[in-house]
């Protein structure tokens, strides 16, 4: 298990492969389809963001309304190519990381590979697991989206796997690939 | 002939979103841990672990499962001899409004398909009604989250594309989904009725407790090879690779034209939730 913290610079980003299974801790900002759409308007317009993109790792997620006494509600991934069309442009500008679930386009995983950024999975469906694991949460822009505003959040340990890695390497197809090499060789298929 | 209340209505709905956002039914959790049992992808034997995790933390109460709490689907059947004193409709987006407002659950409607403003509670319910003979009034609500509605599919076959056909599509569908729907997935299948019916026959199809097949021998057989051919397809939980892809295959059937095939294909992630209750 290798651990992580932010600022997640290009050197630990390089040092991830594809299935590798990690332990995040700092640092996260909350984004999806609405705030992606605000924040490639601003670039467009050339007005400031609300946070800095260098080195920053976006977490493609709505969560559930806290109950009292928590800071967030179930927080599982939501599906990110859905986000195809504005990471680009993110990655170019010094987005370092993405957290979601699900396939991402060419095009994404080329300007991955060029900006030497990683996209990470977290379990799909596991939102009350990942909810309990979030220390704060804190609106810091686009409130009127709800859900959908921009958060940041700072979590502990959190478990991700790289799923795609600065190389372009895909465990979309790797892990299926190599699975069904095992399942010829020891049951037949 | 028998009185419900709207009132009633709207507490049944109310205690039904909460009740199916925090807690599994039982048959999905016991699928979900034999097929753990025989996963031997240790990756894949991982996240179902995960998966158990997560559903005993979110009973405790304060976690939904997902924090996609889903468009709520609301199924009433309604006996004839039923009479409800008041908007039978609004009475139900009233639960749902309620339910998610007090279970701490997730507003995900838009109000208008392009224009994309929230809401803000839920509403409106997706509610399908049902009339049926007697006295009774069954409220299903099963929250459904949309990373997995968005790979649904829906296809008007030939007749000639016959069986094989029918099965072609829905493992096109669920491989193409791939990672996206959050594997393992229940898939639901319509065949037959027409290009409105068939779609509602997959969803319907999905609400059907795991482990239950089609009545018919012919169905039962061909849900039992769908499992079995998805379940080859290596994509495993999450996408990572292993044997459990789907849980399963629920096809629901009905008569259609001498010209269509209709075949309608709806995905649910593992969130596999619904909650029921009879007045």
């Amino acid at each position: 298990m290798i651990e992580i913290k932010t600022p997640f610079t290009v050197q630990q980003a390089d040092q991830l492969h594809a299935g590798d299974s990690v332990l995040f801790t700092g640092t996260l900002y909350t984004a999806r389809d609405a705030a992606h759409a605000r924040l490639c308007q601003a670039l467009e317009e050339g007005r400031p963001l609300p946070f800095d993109l260098t080195d920053a790792v976006i977490y493609y997620v709505g969560p559930t309304p806290p109950r009292p006494g928590r800071v967030i509600g179930s927080a599982g991934p939501t599906t990110s190519y859905r986000m195809d069309a504005y990471s680009p442009a993110l990655l170019d500008r010094g987005l370092r990381g993405m957290i979601g679930k699900g396939l991402r386009g060419r095009e994404v995983i080329e300007a991955m590979r060029r900006n030497h950024a990683v996209y990470f999975g977290a379990v799909g469906g596991t939102g009350a697991l990942i909810g309990r694991a979030i220390r704060t949460a804190e609106v810091i822009a686009y409130e009127d989206l709800g859900t959908e505003a921009i958060r940041r959040l700072t979590v502990e340990k959190l478990p991700l796997t790289v799923v795609i890695d600065t190389q372009g390497n895909n465990l979309y197809e790797t892990g299926p690939q190599q699975y069904l090499e095992f399942a010829g060789q020891h049951f037949n298929q | 002939m028998k009185e419900l209340s709207a009132a009633q209505i709207t507490a049944a709905v109310r205690e039904l979103c909460i009740e199916a956002n925090y807690h599994l039914p039982a048959d999905v959790t016991d699928c979900l841990r034999s097929c753990r049992a025989k996963e031997q992808w240790p990756v894949a034997k991982e996240i179902l672990g995960n998966i158990l995790d997560n559903i005993a933390v979110a009973a405790e109460g304060d976690y939904p499962l997902c924090q996609d709490t889903g468009l709520a689907c609301v199924f009433i059947r309604l006996g004839q001899e039923v009479h409800i004193s008041d908007d039978l409709a609004a009475a139900v987006d009233e639960g749902v409004r309620q339910g998610y407002r007090d279970g701490y659950l997730r507003a995900s409607a838009v109000a208008d398909p392009l224009r994309r403003v929230n809401t803000g509670d839920n509403t409106p319910a997706l509610l399908t009604v049902e009339l049926t003979s007697g006295d009774q009034c069954e409220i299903t609500v099963a929250p459904k989250g949309f990373g997995s509605e968005n790979m649904g599919a829906l296809k008007m076959l030939r007749p000639s594309d016959g069986r094989e056909g029918v099965k072609r599509f829905v493992l096109e569908t669920v491989k193409a989904a791939g990672p996206n729907p959050c594997p393992p997935i229940v898939v639901g299948v319509g065949v037959g009725g027409s290009f409105d019916k068939v779609a509602l026959c997959a969803k319907k199809a999905l609400l059907r407790p795991l482990g239950q097949h089609h009545p018919d021998p012919f169905w039962a057989q061909m849900e039992e090879e769908l499992l079995e051919e998805i379940n080859a397809l290596g994509i495993g939980p999450q996408g990572f690779g292993g044997r459990t892809t789907a849980l399963a295959v629920s096809i629901k059937t009905m008569p259609t034209h001498i010209t269509a095939l209709p075949v309608a294909v709806n995905i649910n992630c593992h969130v596999s939730r619904h909650a029921r209750r009879v007045l």
